[in-house]
């Protein structure tokens, strides 16, 4: 975007709330923070309401005549349907230990960044329409009508969240404003108000099997090429396999890691890890091209539009007939496969167990959901000594390591990753305590907010995370954020360019096969990126 | 600009005359010492439980925990079995540490945006502190008021009186001799931790953006409970065999106004009534929230043991048949795996 502010102009900003109260100052939506509209064409392949060409810089949205009362009905709905909405709305007291923890309020302090006024868009239309205090007493209960200035003000707020649930570790009753964010966003789905970058994913997926809509030939092209470019640099031709009926372990990583760089380097690790196991233990591990999309767009929808997608997954691993399946770096997917696949769209009772046939370790943390994370399985590998591994090769690479929100707050997933890096790298430094593991910073993109149109929004939520690795660039040189997310993979490049622009991005994947030494493979020169390894090539073998 | 607190300051200030007028003006000592008190006890216990059972009505469809630490994985990998529970015993005392010390509190920071930019997080634990002592000092007033409701008085309730009139507070100086035996400590910690919240909302910025009216009530309600109950206390010197009488008659359903119990009194039990009442349709119900909330009593073994949701429905999806049907013919150019062949296909429809 041309038009984005100088990192300068974008801090020109204060935390002190504006004179004027909330409940009077109503939402600007502004370029370069808002989203485009949902391609109408988008909507209806996946059969969404109010399909049209509309944007939200327009004065008028299109909406159906009677939105008052599908919004009316779709929070009664909800209210009866998830406890967390209804104990949400209820029981806040607004002690305001969540106010500056929303990395939107850091980086804009716009009040309704706060995670309190967020919630309490919603909750003041709640007062109104569904308790006694706010029908007797209105605005000084914090009750108000559903008006169109209200829907705006949801579209702007509920599109510049990324349910990162940071402010849910701080609330003392746990209040988490992604559950109110995907409730909000549920409702504005009702009236047909999604933005682009999540709708027109979403319908991808639905046909295609991933969000970017790419088709079964080209998915199996795509990898064809970095067949040809693991050749080139290792010497070793991997041979990957889709759709293999009666494989081991079925395969499944964010399509995005196909598509764009960096997260091509991660891709072109998972090939040269299974073609590694497979070389040495005979492990079998198949592709698919039907379930070819780890994320899910939908969790940024509705939790029918998550089930429907997610549905994929195990419904390929039964026609192939696999033990279990592996999933790849990605944040989001991660929390729908932790908290909800299994309740969506289990049991998989079809499944076995998912053990690792190398070390003999059962996982018995995914037991029911038969899912492994691949840094827990990368991390079991490299414990029992399976992999043979060259950590000088990452020599060229000061690392830190960026904690996703999803795999963090969703999941807990802080030591398997580490541990890799550890054991494929030898300079790592975490980034201060209060910007990692369970208090981490979202990149600022997540949960369908990487856009183009924006990017300004995008930097500025980026803030905290840029500043965090910032510090431990200039402290211990830092050049490198790993991370396990795909979408932190497309929008952290952008982010550090941005604000801490000597720092590239990796995935831990990338670092485990610039490590691994394959059978039979070329003396390196370069790792995966084509850049020349440091020092000699002498591994302590 | 915000009158939220006005309005707020000037309800209670109502309902203080209210009672002192109605009872010193008035003589309507039955009103404010029996109807009022027994009307107020049904309403927090009917709309309370109403409340929390409506909350229990909702369906929890998803364990949507917020993990606070390393999950249970590999036998090598430390786990933290609190802040990220995966057993029934370490959610129990997850919720034990919330309710009882306020931990997700305690983990609040403050940032401070400084030049270059600079953002760094600093501990912040005034709210921790001022929600705790207000919380514990509140309790202990309500348990020393059981002796009131009592003969004899519980043991444990004797215990948290001594314990809280552990400091005495006298002035032996000629012209003023003022002996205040055994001062409630929590009485003191109450007024002072009310005070630094109802500051904090005032002066905070952010906190006083973010604060509706609903917010300050409680806060002069609760201020003025513990004036007037300071106020009888140690100078007004209310007859305590007297409050005894009027509490032991109300909950033993035989209720008697006794004589001699003054205003301040019945302002006293006034604010509480009004308290109780208004608990049910408030924020002050995170009482019993807390305990319902789906991001901390929950455990996380989400991926070992599956959860059921009572409303999942089967929904539309894209099957592999589907997707095939669509992309046959690319599929097997490219030399993917197919289930059925074209030419098989194109006979099928012919038939």
């Amino acid at each position: 975007m041309s038009d984005l502010p100088k990192p300068d102009d974008l801090l020109n900003f204060s935390h002190r709330p504006p004179k004027t109260e909330w409940m009077d100052t109503p939402a600007e939506i502004k370029k370069g923070f808002a989203c485009y509209a949902g391609n109408p064409k988008s909507l209806e392949a996946v059969g969404l309401p109010n399909p049209r060409t509309w944007s939200c810089f327009d004065e008028d949205w299109q909406l159906p005549e009677n939105w008052q009362e599908i919004i009316y009905e779709g929070f009664k709905e909800r209210l009866d349907k998830f406890r967390s909405f209804k104990v949400f709305m209820d029981i806040c007291v607004r002690c305001g230990a969540c106010s500056d923890k929303c990395h939107y309020f850091i980086g804009t302090g716009d009040p309704k960044n706060m995670p309190v006024l967020r919630a309490e868009l919603l909750r003041s239309v709640y007062r109104n329409d569904f308790t006694k205090a706010g029908k007797l007493l209105g605005r000084i209960a914090g009750a108000r009508p559903m008006t169109l200035d209200v829907l705006r003000e949801w579209w702007a707020y509920f599109f510049q969240c990324t349910e990162c649930r940071r402010c849910s570790l701080f609330c003392p009753y746990g209040i988490d404003t992604a559950e109110i964010t995907m409730m909000g966003r549920e409702l504005l789905n009702l009236l047909g108000l999604n933005i682009d970058w999540i709708a027109t994913p979403v319908a991808n997926c639905y046909r295609t099997g991933n969000h970017l809509g790419i088709q079964p030939h080209a998915f199996k092209d795509m990898i064809d090429f970095f067949v040809d470019d693991i050749e080139e640099i290792t010497g070793v031709q991997v041979e990957p396999q889709f759709q293999k009926k009666g494989a081991d372990i079925l395969f499944i990583t964010p399509s995005g890691d196909v598509f764009a760089d960096p997260g091509t380097y991660t891709c072109m690790g998972y090939l040269m890890l299974f073609h590694f196991l497979k070389e040495k233990y005979g492990l079998d591990v198949t592709w698919s091209t039907y379930a070819s999309e780890g994320g899910n767009f939908g969790f940024f929808t509705s939790h029918e539009m998550m089930k429907r997608l997610n549905a994929k997954m195990y419904l390929e691993a039964k026609r192939l007939g696999v033990k279990w399946i592996l999933g790849g770096e990605c944040g989001h997917m991660w929390r729908v496969i932790n908290q909800y696949m299994d309740t969506m769209n289990g049991p998989a009772d079809f499944l076995d167990v998912p053990v690792n046939p190398i070390t003999g370790t059962r996982f018995e943390n995914a037991a029911s959901t038969k899912m492994v994370h691949i840094t827990e399985f990368t991390a079991d590998l490299i414990h029992h000594g399976k992999l043979d591994l060259d950590p000088s090769r990452n020599e060229n690479k000061v690392l830190t390591f960026h904690d996703s929100c999803n795999p963090s707050r969703g999941m807990g997933l802080f030591e398997e990753p580490r541990y890799v890096i550890q054991n494929v790298a030898n300079n790592f430094y975490d980034m201060p305590a209060s910007t990692i593991r369970e208090q981490t910073f979202c990149c600022g993109s997540g949960a369908g907010l990487n856009a183009g149109e924006d990017m300004e929004l995008r930097m500025a939520g980026g803030l905290p995370r840029a500043n965090a690795v910032k510090h431990v660039h200039d402290k211990h040189g830092v050049n490198m954020l790993a991370t396990i997310c795909a979408i932190d993979r497309a929008v952290l490049p952008d982010l550090m360019n941005y604000w801490v622009p000597d720092v590239e991005v990796t995935g831990v994947h990338e670092l485990v096969a610039n490590a691994l030494i394959m059978p039979g493979e070329q003396e390196r020169e370069t790792d995966l990126r084509g850049e020349p390894l440091l020092g000699t090539e002498d591994a302590d073998e | 600009m915000n009158l939220k607190y006005v309005y707020s300051f000037l309800a209670v200030l109502v309902l203080f005359l209210v009672a002192y007028v109605g009872v010193e003006g008035l003589g309507l000592d039955w009103l404010f010492g029996i109807i009022v008190p027994y009307l107020a006890v049904i309403v927090f216990v009917v709309f309370g439980t109403k409340r929390i059972l409506g909350w229990g009505r909702s369906a929890v469809p998803f364990r949507i925990p917020t993990t606070a630490g390393q999950q249970k994985s590999l036998p090598w990998i430390q786990s933290s079995p609190i802040d990220n529970p995966s057993s029934k015993l370490g959610v129990w005392v997850r919720m034990a540490l919330e309710v009882l010390t306020f931990r997700s509190l305690f983990r609040n920071s403050r940032i401070k945006l400084g030049s270059g930019p600079k953002i760094s997080y600093h501990l912040e634990i005034f709210l921790w502190l001022g929600a705790l002592a207000f919380h514990y000092a509140f309790l202990v007033a309500i348990i020393r008021h059981l002796r009131f409701f009592a003969e004899p008085v519980p043991f444990f309730v004797q215990l948290v009186q001594s314990v809280d009139s552990f400091f005495r507070f006298e002035i032996h100086y000629d012209p003023i001799q003022v002996g205040l035996p055994g001062v409630a400590l929590s009485s003191i910690v109450l007024l002072l931790a009310v005070t630094f919240l109802l500051l904090r909302r005032l002066l905070d910025t952010k906190v006083r953006y973010i604060s509706l009216a609903a917010d300050y009530f409680p806060l002069f309600l609760i201020l003025g409970i513990a004036f007037t109950g300071i106020l009888m206390a140690y100078f007004t010197k209310v007859n305590v065999a007297a409050v005894k009488e009027l509490a032991t008659g109300l909950v033993t359903f035989q209720p008697t106004i006794p004589e001699g119990l003054g205003g301040v009194f019945y302002v006293h039990l006034f604010f509480v009534s009004v308290l109780l009442a208004y608990f049910p349709f408030s924020k002050l119900m995170h009482l019993g929230g807390i305990f319902m909330s789906p991001t901390r009593n929950l455990t996380t073994n989400t991926r070992a043991a599956r959860h059921v949701n009572p409303w999942n429905y089967p929904v539309k999806i894209h099957t592999y048949e589907a997707y095939e049907d669509d992309f046959r013919e690319k599929m097997v150019e490219a030399g993917l795996p197919v289930e059925k062949m074209p030419a098989a296909t194109a006979a099928e429809e012919k038939e």
